[in-house]
Parts: C-alpha cells; sequence; structure tokens
C-alpha cells in the first residue's frame, strides 16, 4: 500500500512550491520537537549505559557521562542479574526459542497458506476464519490450558533424550530426502535450499537438545524451553499462515498457470514459483515471530523455573522497577541497548517490507 | 453384495465412482498441503481452548486446605501422587464469581477487583490511545508530506525508532524514566520550574491514589502510561497516512485551490476522506493489539494503584501466575474472547466495507 506511488515521491523538487521562511521555520520547530520527544527515551536509555560510576541510580540529566565508558556492558555480558549466568547463555536461550518457533512456524505455515491462497475446497471458509480468530486472541488468554496439559507431559529424562535424538534424525533424513534429489538433478532452487537449511537447524537443534547431559531426572515438558517454544508455536503458526495468506494473495496467478500448461506439478509450482516469489513475505514474517519469541515474557515467566533456561526479556523484567534490588540501571540500559540492537538493526533493513506487510494484513482483513 | 463385477455396475454408480476419483485428485493437493498445519493446530492451538473451555466449568488448580493440591494425576514411577484431586465440576461457578465480584473471590485476588471496573477501563484504555495514534499519526503525516519542509528524509528516519525497538524494552524503559525518585521525566521536569524558583518535584507516577483531574476517574499511572503509549504507536499510523496521501493526485488539490478552497478546506474535504480507507484497518489492528496490550500495562504500572489500571489480559496473567486459580483463569480468558468476537467482527465487516471505497 505504502509503496504504491514511489514516483511521486521526491519531495522539494524544483516544481514543488517554496514555503515562506516563516512557514518553513515554524514547521521545523514542530518537527526538531518531535524528534526530541522521540530521541529523548533513547538519548537517556544511551547515555544511561554509558555511565561508568555504577552508580545504582541517576540523580540528573546529562547526555554525556563524565568519563564515558563501556565498562556497564562489559558487566552486563558477564553477569547481568543475580543469578549465575552469562549474557551469552541468556541470549542463546532466546535465539533457540525464538528462532526454532518461527522456523517452525513458518515451514509449516507457509505450505498452509500456499493452500488456502491457491485453491478451493470445503471447509476452506470456516478454516481461513478459525486461523484469524485465534490470531485476534491474546497468547495470555490461552496460558492456562497450555500450562495445565504441558505440565502434565512427563517423562524419564533417559527416554526424553531418545526421542530428542530420534526426532532430529528423522527430521534430518526427511530434510536430505525432500532436497537432495533436487540439488543432485540440478533443479534445486531458493526455495529448496531454505527448506533444506530450516530442516538441518531444526533437527539438528533436536540432536543437540538430546545429547546435552540431564539435569534432573524427571523431565517436564512444562518446565522446559522445548515446551514454552510448543506453547509459542501454538500462537506463531496461525499468525504465520494468516500473515502469509496475505502476501500470496497479491501474487498474480498467471506464472502458476503457465507452469502448470508447461506440465509442472503442484510441488514444482510451489518449490520453484512460489517460494521463490514469496522470499520477501518469508523474511518478513519470520522476522515477526523472531522478534515475538526475542521478547516473548509471560510463557516463559510462568513456565521455567531453572535459571539455566532463562531468556533475556525475563533477565530484562528482573532489572526493571522493584524487582531491580541494587542492580545499578547502567547496567540496565546496556542490557536493553543489547537486547533491543539485534532486531532493531534486522528491522531498519526490512523497514520497507515490514510495512508493506503490516499494512497489507489489516487492509485484506 | 460383497464383491461387485466391474461389468455388472450400472453406469451412474461408475460415473459416481470416477466423480469421486475425480473429487479426490482435485482435493489431493490442497489436503497435502494443509495437513502438517492442521494436525499442529489441532494439538497445540484447538485442543488446548477446548480443554479452556472445560477447565472454565471446574475448579482446576484450586489449592486446598489439606496441602497443595497437584495438578497431574502423573507421580514418579508411575504412581498417582496421594495430594492428587480431581479437578471437579462446579458449574458457572467460575464466571458468576467474576461478573458479579463475589466478595469471597474479589477478598481472595487481594480486595481489588472488580469487573465492570477492569472491562471498563480496558475498552477506554484502547479507544483513548488509538484516538491518540490516529489524530496525530495523520498529523504528522501531513506535516511530513509538505512540499518544500526541510530534512525530511532525517525526520522521517527519527520517526520510526519507536517501531524499530522492542514493545517490552519500551516499556521497562519508561517505566524507569517515570520512575519517582531517580526518573528522566521527574528530572526533566525540575528542570524546567527551578529556575523560576520552584521547589523541584517528586511525582509519585505510579503510586499516587488521588486522582490528578478530579471527576474523571483515572489514575496518574493511567497518564503515564497513555504519554508512553501515545509514543510508541503513532508513528506506525504515520507511516500507513504517508502511503495514503502520496496515492492522493495533486491535481486535486490544484483544482481546489483554483476553486478557491482554503488549507484546511482541503484538509477536511479532501485528504482526510481519502485517507479513510487505509485509517480505517490500521485503527481496527490498534484497536486490536490496544486492547491485548499487555507490556506496557505490565511493565509499567503494574496494575496498580489498588488494581485501577489493570486490564483484561494483565489479571488474566495474575489469575495464573500469583493466584494460581487456573479454573478461573480460564473462565476470564473465555469472557476475554467473548469481548474480542463482535470487536473482531466489526473489524472484520469494516475493513471489508472499505474495499470498495478504495480511489
Amino acid at each position: 500500500m505504502s509503496s504504491v506511488t514511489a514516483p511521486r515521491r521526491s519531495g522539494s523538487t524544483a516544481a514543488g512550491r517554496r514555503l515562506k521562511w516563516w512557514q518553513q521555520l515554524v514547521l521545523q520547530a514542530i518537527c526538531i520537537f518531535i524528534a526530541a520527544t522521540v530521541l529523548f527515551p533513547v538519548l537517556w536509555i544511551v547515555s544511561m549505559s554509558l555511565d561508568p560510576r555504577n552508580i545504582s541510580r541517576p540523580t540528573e540529566l546529562n547526555l554525556i557521562p563524565p568519563g564515558a565508558s563501556l565498562q556497564a556492558y562489559l558487566q552486563v555480558l558477564d553477569r547481568p542479574t543475580a543469578n549465575p549466568v552469562t549474557f551469552a547463555e541468556l541470549a542463546f536461550n532466546s535465539l533457540r526459542l525464538a528462532g526454532g518457533v518461527s522456523a517452525f512456524a513458518l515451514l509449516i505455515g507457509v505450505s498452509a497458506a500456499y493452500a488456502f491462497s491457491r485453491f478451493k475446497f470445503p471447509g476452506r471458509q470456516f478454516m481461513m476464519i478459525a486461523v484469524l480468530a485465534i490470531t485476534v486472541l491474546p497468547s495470555v488468554a490461552t496460558i492456562a490450558p497450555l500450562f495445565a496439559l504441558l505440565n502434565s507431559i512427563r517423562v524419564s529424562s533417559a527416554i526424553m533424550s531418545i526421542v530428542l535424538i530420534l526426532a532430529g534424525l528423522m527430521l534430518l533424513g526427511l530434510t536430505l530426502f525432500a532436497v537432495l534429489p533436487a540439488i543432485r538433478l540440478g533443479s534445486a532452487g531458493p526455495g529448496n535450499y531454505f527448506f533444506g537449511a530450516v530442516g538441518l537447524v531444526i533437527s539438528f537443534g533436536l540432536i543437540y537438545g538430546g545429547l546435552a547431559p540431564a539435569r534432573s531426572e524427571v523431565f517436564v515438558l512444562r518446565n522446559s524451553l522445548l515446551g514454552v517454544g510448543i506453547a509459542m508455536v501454538s500462537g506463531a503458526l496461525p499468525f504465520a499462515i494468516w500473515n502469509l495468506k496475505g502476501y500470496l494473495d497479491t501474487i498474480p496467478k498467471e506464472l502458476e498457470e503457465a507452469a502448470i500448461i508447461d506440465g509442472a506439478s503442484p510441488n514444482q509450482v510451489f518449490f520453484q514459483i512460489v517460494l521463490p516469489l514469496a522470499t520477501p513475505a518469508l523474511a518478513v514474517t519470520g522476522f515477526l515471530g523472531f522478534t515475538g519469541g526475542w521478547t516473548e515474557f509471560f510463557l516463559s515467566w510462568q513456565f521455567l523455573t531453572d535459571p539455566k533456561d532463562f531468556t533475556l526479556a525475563m533477565s530484562l523484567y528482573n532489572m526493571t522497577g522493584q524487582y531491580a534490588g541494587q542492580i545499578p540501571w547502567s547496567r540496565f540500559a546496556a542490557f536493553s541497548i543489547l537486547l533491543s540492537l539485534p532486531v532493531a538493526i534486522v528491522y531498519l533493513l526490512l523497514q520497507r517490507y515490514i510495512i508493506g506487510g503490516l499494512t497489507l494484513g489489516g487492509v485484506k482483513g | 453384495m460383497a464383491t461387485t463385477n466391474p461389468e455388472l455396475v450400472s453406469p451412474t454408480a461408475r460415473a459416481t465412482r470416477s466423480a469421486l476419483r475425480e473429487g479426490w485428485r482435485q482435493l489431493r493437493t490442497p489436503i497435502i498441503y494443509l495437513l502438517p498445519a492442521f494436525v499442529i493446530m489441532m494439538v497445540v492451538t484447538f485442543y488446548p481452548l477446548a480443554f479452556q473451555v472445560w477447565m472454565s466449568f471446574t475448579d482446576y488448580g484450586v489449592i486446598k486446605e489439606e496441602g497443595k493440591q497437584t495438578l497431574n494425576p502423573f507421580g514418579p514411577g508411575g504412581t498417582t501422587p496421594p495430594n492428587y484431586r480431581p479437578a471437579q465440576f462446579v458449574g458457572f461457578k467460575n464466571y458468576l464469581d467474576i461478573i458479579t465480584n463475589n466478595p469471597q473471590f474479589v477478598a481472595r485476588l487481594g480486595g481489588n477487583f472488580d469487573f465492570w471496573r477492569l472491562l471498563a477501563f480496558n475498552l477506554w484504555w484502547t479507544f483513548s490511545n488509538v484516538g491518540f495514534h490516529v489524530a496525530l499519526g495523520i498529523i504528522i503525516a501531513v506535516l511530513l508530506n509538505v512540499e518544500g519542509l526541510w530534512g525530511r528524509k532525517i525526520y522521517r528516519a527519527i520517526y520510526i525508532l519507536p517501531m524499530v525497538l522492542p514493545n517490552i524494552v519500551v516499556a521497562t524503559v519508561w517505566r524507569n524514566m517515570f520512575d519517582d525518585q531517580y526518573g528522566s521525566i521527574n528530572q526533566l521536569i525540575n528542570l524546567f520550574i527551578t529556575p523560576f524558583g520552584l521547589d523541584p518535584v517528586q511525582i509519585r507516577w505510579f503510586n499516587q491514589i488521588q486522582d490528578p483531574i478530579p471527576g474523571i476517574g483515572l489514575p496518574l499511572s493511567y497518564y503515564a502510561m497513555l504519554i508512553a503509549n501515545i509514543w510508541l504507536g503513532w508513528p506506525f499510523m504515520t507511516i500507513v497516512a504517508t502511503g495514503a496521501l502520496q496515492s492522493i493526485p495533486k491535481e486535486m488539490y490544484e483544482a481546489a485551490s483554483i476553486d478557491g478552497a482554503t488549507g484546511m478546506q482541503q484538509f477536511w474535504r479532501i485528504t482526510l476522506p481519502l485517507l479513510r480507507p487505509a485509517m480505517v484497518p490500521a485503527a481496527m489492528v490498534g484497536i486490536v493489539t490496544t486492547f491485548n496490550l499487555f507490556h506496557v500495562i505490565y511493565f509499567m504500572s503494574g496494575g496498580g494503584p489498588l488494581g485501577r489500571t489493570e486490564i483484561m489480559v494483565t489479571q488474566a496473567f495474575k489469575l495464573i501466575n500469583v493466584n494460581q486459580l487456573y479454573g478461573v483463569a480460564a473462565a476470564f480468558s473465555v469472557i476475554i474472547a467473548l469481548v474480542l468476537i463482535p470487536i473482531f467482527l466489526i473489524t472484520n465487516k469494516i475493513s471489508r466495507a472499505t474495499e470498495s471505497y478504495d480511489v
């Protein structure tokens, strides 16, 4: 929607009318004021993170604190909260959770989105409304049954390790089976490589999880990152389906029809035509899912008890307000910047596509 | 008639069978493509939702006098733990406790629960926020669209910042900014008022119980969160409005000004009506998002003071996280769904209705 009329964009061309000096002055003043309100929290947090004095609370406003240094960042990387975990461990947990959930939702979601977008079958309308209704429902509202159900799944850790390794091997085999023939034949497109890469990452993740030493005798699914991940898929999958369907609807069907006339099978159409065309949508949906997982709070806060499993978002809450204890705010500031930076940078890179997708999702309600 | 000789099958039956085969051939592909998502959503989404409805009619997770009741019947070694008691059916008790504010139930939650106040606050919170977002979004988009404005690109780059930062970080940062002792907002206010000989203030943004504006029953923490959420929300609306503005042909304004229309008239008669098709769906998205905006409320005021800024989703979380009343929380979530369904239907209807309005 926002990219429809790019040609007319470039503003003050020679033909553009010129503002009177006082108009320019007033408008500039307003714009600068707005920019100041936008930048104020950001500058506050950046300047606080550079404060080397390790004072527990800031008592005055200063843009560049005396003796600015990156000391707070080093402290945060070493041990952000009172729990004996490093920033890297927290980030790795968040990364596994966010990456796993968004990749899984994308993988399963894109084929369902394709079916919704391109085929007519009985019950299509009903199923689409069900998916859309779930995306409107807040994920907090499903926490009670998910907790109860996942909490009742308990197996001995040894069995769990075997299950994880087997699942990983199966997925690995499936991925190779699906991708290798096309690569050997030389007909592999970006779609095949994408699926192959995602499948490989997830299967190695599962095998890694199975090989890691068990922490307790009984494995409670609820009290594990895997359980939190399953609970997150519950909301992330409908979102991915809906978002991707909205995008696939905008891709013209002519290419596919031409391919079918040329004798392409439905699978070839999907892998070699639809998936490459949907790359921006896949990137955006994957990124939005990743951001959701990266900053997910209430499920992990409610489910997890072992500090080894804690995520970045949980630690951020531990550093805020009444929970902060004596943790200096300079560390809170450094921590929130480190937490935001990866998603903020990717957001800026994908900005154009994300905004198109967001408005699209809204328009095609 | 266990076996049928193909030659004896009547032509109509053969036709039916070939039609069935044809039907399967057409349905095969969509079914295969849907199957993984269908199976997974059945297990992790729809089954829990159905389970939730069942839970909402039970006393699931009630802590009994005889000790903490365990939620699962499977103990170590396959035995049933002694403190396991299956959840008992209680009918509509959970729902009635919630909507009638049963005093016993309210006391159990700490005495600050009032369902109808909560619902009213949640709706007011939603509409006041989205109102500001849309109004500011349009005004700033129009401002940035003024031809000949210097530094438009720079402003656009700066103004996108609130969208780029994760919600959870924005909420925690604003929580600390509104801190009564060390927060930058109070420090900023003091920076401006102390030169005039006024005493430095220490506004207790989140704890002051007295309403700042008498007559309007909203605590100070509502205003603090409103400010934070306006900061968070308007850039999205600006982006949507900018996209729509740039698709309005310039000739319309030229024609209007030749006919003698003033800038204000052009804004009300051309700009606003043509922005409507883009803004209505965006506002609808905003309404659903803001209605369920967990992070800002939970991290900033935590529902305080005295539970007066609690919204539905934060209350639902506390019913589990603090009170461990799973059955009640399930009933509460069903009520959330019932409140959201009309909003969802209206959203769906309006956003579709606008499609034909497009220029």
